[in-house]
Parts: structure tokens; C-alpha cells; sequence
């Protein structure tokens, strides 16, 4: 008789558990199912083929093997030499890589940073302003940078200062909207403060914004360097200058081992400005919080 | 007590700023410093617009080309009779992201566990995923699409694989860090219940991570269809072929055309993604995965 009651209410559990998982269940077989569709769907209409793929993969594992020329243990000094003949004109590549990607970082960072300020809800005025500047800078992003690349040769024809251009246009977009975030984050006592004691929109700016978002934006800034390596890499794909141009030549004239020298080149340095950036994001920012 | 501004003098001034020179301004070697730092980066900044031709009349020429020739040209779009068309190969586009994406997630799924401090006894092994997940990494999709265009021969197989070996690095590092990051309890209640391995990660550690493994899963979806828009520009499939056949061809009013196309879409994936990924872990305002391989 005691235990009644919570005999009852042990069969009450267990049915609403059951009800529970019986619903979960339901869900998630509808769900499978739901993926499952739509992942044979893409796999149509990509033309996945995994005949194909099984049937390449040799080719890419033969080709992946040229990349890297014979080097014998008792030559390999001279195997090395002879593999970087064109080390000199490579170095200058990537030397101009990096140029170009610390100049679209600097450009796209003052532009973007500038605009971050009217696409910030806090800081704009007029919504007018906020909503135009919004659209700009998402343009800016949404488009890839190696098609603003595709424009820009059209217009400065074959060489860096394309590259540049496209990658800054990109940054501009980029850094507008995560200063624009940083600033609409800021705590608004100082800008009161400021405005209380008379001071101008710049004033207001320069005294109680710069200072609250400058480790965000550094931050985010390093990141961006880093980013834009990797960018100025393959704009020269399109003929935009940089390393990827000398890559592409290569790979499209089947001088396989210039190409391997070339991505040996291109992954230590990438790997070097991603332990850079860090260790500087780390050592200038100090406690800089990534969240935004 | 009140202090009034009235009643502060120049000379009271002046003392609290002899008391604390910090609260006014910066130290001396802390300002040489700043100083130095923004003259080498102005410096630098100068001698890169010198180097690349920035101060020329050839670069204000290209300026006015790029405003006549391109942005005046690219309005109206046209081509509206290629529309049906330019939509079926961005859906084309989208479904490499999809496959690839996927392929990469079923690659990394298993490598993120080795590359996970907590699950991965062996230090060796567990630093050596991490370093061939940062050598995935690396390459641009672009780069790899390159060699599997030369491997697998033009088509959208190069570009999904490109996409699926990017991701497989991606997706290691941050599975390995949601894996991380899981609470112990959980893990030692399953072990004191008598659970096996497998039985610890699937009751232990899968309810932990999954969810944020899948909103990292959808984000990187909705970033690969701008990835696998561009591959296209070296024969692996997608628009990206499209428009960069009519840029090379000055057909620019059409390459407009596909460049709304390829806007709309990336939009309408981004909301659709977003949607889902707040479903999933909830909180909407939980950080994005800023990922040093995610391009925003």
C-alpha cells in the first residue's frame, strides 16, 4: 500500500520516457532520411563518381611523387641545388607576395576601419548611413577576391597591383564589419564623457572609442595578414601577380618538380606567418579578448 | 566627497598628474615604442606603393579604365536567357560544398580523436595529426583543385576533393578542440559504470562535442559554397568557370548576371545555415568558430 504511490509514478516515468525516446526516435530516422536525400541529390548533381575517383587516385599519387625529383643521399647538396635552379626568381616572388599582401592588409584596414565606424548602429547617426555602408562593405566580401582579381587585370592589366587592389577590396569588407561589430560592442560611458565635457564626433572617436577596440582590431588585423597571404598565394592564378603566378606557369607547362620546389616554398612560409601571427597576436595583444 | 570642476585648479592639476603619471599619459619608452612601431609600418607602407607602381600615371590610367571599362559596363546585367542555366551550375556548385564538406567531416571525424590531448595517450601521435591536419591546411583550395584538375582531369571531382582535403585538415583541428574542451565527468561516469572504449566515447564524449561538431560542419558548408564558387577559374567545376570564361571574354554584363547568382545563393545559405546552427547549439550568441582557415 506504502509503495503505491511511487510504484505509480515509476510507471508514469516509464512511460513518458518511452513517449520521450519513442518521439526522439521519430526524429531522428526523419532527419537520416532528410540527409540522406540530400546527400544523394548533391552526389547527382556534382557527378560524383566514385569509379572515377578510385580510378584517379593512382594519377594523383603518381603526380604528387613528380613533384619531388629523384634526390640521392650521396648528391643531395647538388640534387637540392639542381631542383631550386630558379631559387632566385622564386624568392623574389614570394618576397612580393608578402609586400603585396602587407599592403592590401595596411589599405584595407584604414579604409575598412574608417567605414567601420558608419556601419556601427552606435556610431553612425542616420540609419541612411548605416544601411549604404552595410550593403558596400558586404559587396565588398560576398564577391571572392580572386574575381575582383579577374576585374582588376581587365583594368591594370597583368601584374601585382591587380592583386593588390583585389585583396584590399576584399579587406575593406572583412575589417568593416568585425571593427563595425567590435564598435557596436563598446561600453557607451566614455563616449558620454567625452560628448559631456564638448567634445566633437572625431574627439568622441579618438578619446573614448580608439581606445576600447584598438587590441580588437590589432588582433584582428594579424589575422587578416595572415589571411591574405594565403590570398596573395593564388591571385596570381588570374595573372594578379605574386608566387601563384609562377606556380600556375609551371603546373600548366608540366615542369612538375618547379611546381613541387614552388608549394614547398609556399607551405613553409604559410606555416611561418601562422606561428608569427600568433606569437604576435599573443605577445602585443596580451589579454585582447578574440570574442566579439 | 564631490569635486567640482570649478574649484580644480592648474596647480591641483599639475599635482595629481606629479602622483600618477600613468592615469595621464604613457610612459616615454612606451611612446618611443608606439611611435616606432607606426613609423615602420608607414615606412614599409610607402615603399610598397612605390614598388608596385601605386605613384604612376599608369596606375591613374587604370583607375579610369576600371571606372569606364568595368563598372560601367558591368550594368545592366544581361543574359537573363542563360538564367535557368547560370542556377543549375550554381546548384552544381553548392553540391561539391555539400560532398566535399561531408567527405571531409567522415575523414577528420576519427583523426580528430588522435589529435585530441585527452583522448590520445601517445604524444607523438597526437602532434603529428595536428602538423599533417596544419599541412592540409595550408594550400588554398585553389592550389589543390590545381593538382587534381592535372590528377582527375577538369570537372567538379577535382573541386570536391580539393574541398574534402582542405576540410579533412580544418575539420581535425576543430573537432580536436570541441573534443578538448569536453567535461571529464561525464567520461568518468560512464568508465565507473564499466563502459568500455567505444561505449565512453559514444555515451561520454559523442552527446558532448556533436552538437558543436555539427554547427562547425554547417558553418564550413556555408564557407566552402564561396570556395567552390571560385575553383571553377582552373577547370575543377562550379560557376566559377562560367564567370570567369565571360570576364575573360569581356562579356562583363553577363559575368554581372552570374555574380548576383552566386550573391544570392551565398546568402541564402549563410541564413539557412545560421538558422540551423542557432537550432543547434542554442545559444545564438555563442561565438563563431573563428578558425585561421575561415575567410569571412
Amino acid at each position: 500500500m506504502a509503495n503505491a504511490a511511487p510504484r505509480g509514478l515509476a510507471a508514469r516515468f516509464a512511460s513518458e520516457y518511452a513517449a520521450h525516446r519513442r518521439r526522439k526516435r521519430v526524429y531522428a530516422t526523419l532527419f537520416g532520411a532528410v540527409f540522406v536525400v540530400c546527400v544523394v541529390a548533391a552526389a547527382i548533381t556534382a557527378k560524383f563518381d566514385v569509379i572515377k575517383l578510385v580510378d584517379g587516385l593512382p594519377r594523383t599519387s603518381e603526380f604528387l611523387l613528380k613533384l619531388v625529383p629523384p634526390i640521392g643521399m650521396s648528391s643531395f647538396a647538388n640534387d637540392v641545388r639542381e631542383w631550386y635552379w630558379d631559387i632566385g626568381k622564386w624568392m623574389g616572388s614570394l618576397l612580393n607576395t608578402l609586400l603585396m599582401a602587407y599592403l592590401a592588409t595596411v589599405l584595407g584596414t584604414f579604409i575598412g576601419g574608417f567605414l567601420s565606424f558608419f556601419a556601427a548602429r552606435n556610431l553612425a547617426g542616420h540609419y541612411l548611413i548605416y544601411w549604404t555602408t552595410r550593403r558596400l562593405l558586404e559587396i565588398a566580401r560576398t564577391v571572392p577576391d580572386i574575381v575582383w582579381a579577374l576585374m582588376f587585370v581587365i583594368a591594370f592589366g597583368i601584374g601585382p597591383l591587380a592583386g593588390i587592389l583585389a585583396i584590399t577590396v576584399h579587406t575593406i569588407g572583412a575589417q568593416g564589419k568585425l571593427f563595425a561589430e567590435v564598435n557596436e560592442n563598446i561600453s557607451p560611458l566614455p563616449i558620454d564623457g567625452i560628448r559631456a565635457a564638448g567634445g566633437s564626433w572625431w574627439q568622441e572617436i579618438r578619446f573614448a572609442v580608439l581606445p576600447q577596440v584598438m587590441p580588437n582590431y590589432l588582433s584582428y588585423t594579424f589575422w587578416r595578414m595572415e589571411l591574405n597571404v594565403r590570398s596573395a598565394t593564388i591571385v596570381g592564378f588570374v595573372g594578379a601577380g605574386g608566387i601563384g603566378h609562377d606556380l600556375f606557369t609551371s603546373v600548366q607547362l608540366l615542369y612538375f618538380a618547379d611546381a613541387g620546389a614552388i608549394l614547398l616554398i609556399i607551405v613553409a612560409t604559410i606555416m611561418l606567418i601562422d606561428v608569427l601571427s600568433e606569437s604576435f597576436r599573443h605577445s602585443a595583444i596580451g589579454k585582447a579578448s578574440f570574442a566579439h | 566627497m564631490t569635486v567640482r570642476l570649478a574649484d580644480l585648479t592648474a596647480a591641483d592639476i599639475a599635482a595629481e598628474r606629479m602622483r600618477f603619471p600613468h592615469m595621464f599619459s604613457h610612459s616615454a619608452s612606451q611612446r618611443l615604442r608606439q611611435w616606432l612601431g607606426w613609423t615602420i609600418v608607414a615606412g614599409l607602407t610607402l615603399y610598397c606603393l612605390y614598388r608596385f607602381d601605386f605613384v604612376s600615371l599608369g596606375f591613374l590610367h587604370g583607375v579610369s579604365k576600371f571606372a569606364a571599362v568595368v563598372v560601367a559596363q558591368l550594368f545592366p546585367p544581361t543574359g537573363f536567357d542563360n538564367l535557368p542555366m547560370f542556377i543549375k551550375v550554381m546548384g552544381e556548385t553548392i553540391a561539391m560544398a555539400f560532398i566535399g564538406t561531408l567527405l571531409g567531416a567522415a575523414f577528420a571525424f576519427p583523426l580528430s580523436f588522435l589529435a585530441s590531448k585527452n583522448m590520445t595517450r601517445s604524444r607523438p601521435v597526437q602532434f603529428g595529426t595536428r602538423r599533417f591536419a596544419d599541412l592540409l591546411r595550408s594550400f588554398d583550395y585553389l592550389i589543390w583543385a590545381l593538382i587534381f584538375v592535372r590528377a582527375l582531369g577538369l570537372g567538379p571531382l577535382a573541386g570536391i576533393m580539393a574541398i574534402a582535403i582542405v576540410e579533412t585538415g580544418t575539420f581535425i583541428k576543430l573537432y580536436s578542440e570541441a573534443i578538448e574542451n569536453l567535461d571529464r565527468k561525464q567520461i568518468d561516469g560512464v568508465t565507473a559504470a564499466g563502459g568500455n572504449g567505444l561505449q565512453t566515447i559514444r555515451f561520454g564524449v559523442l552527446p558532448q562535442v556533436l552538437p558543436m561538431m555539427l554547427s562547425n560542419t554547417l558553418y564550413m558548408f556555408e564557407h566552402n559554397v564561396r570556395s567552390a564558387s571560385i575553383l571553377g577559374i582552373v577547370g575543377a567545376g562550379g560557376i566559377g568557370f562560367l564567370l570567369a570564361d565571360r570576364l575573360r571574354a569581356y562579356e562583363l554584363q553577363e559575368a554581372c548576371l552570374i555574380i548576383m547568382v552566386l550573391v544570392v545563393a551565398v546568402y541564402a545559405i549563410d541564413y539557412l545555415s545560421k538558422t540551423l546552427r542557432e537550432r543547434l547549439i542554442g545559444d545564438h550568441r555563442r561565438r563563431e568558430p573563428v578558425d585561421d582557415a575561415v575567410q569571412v
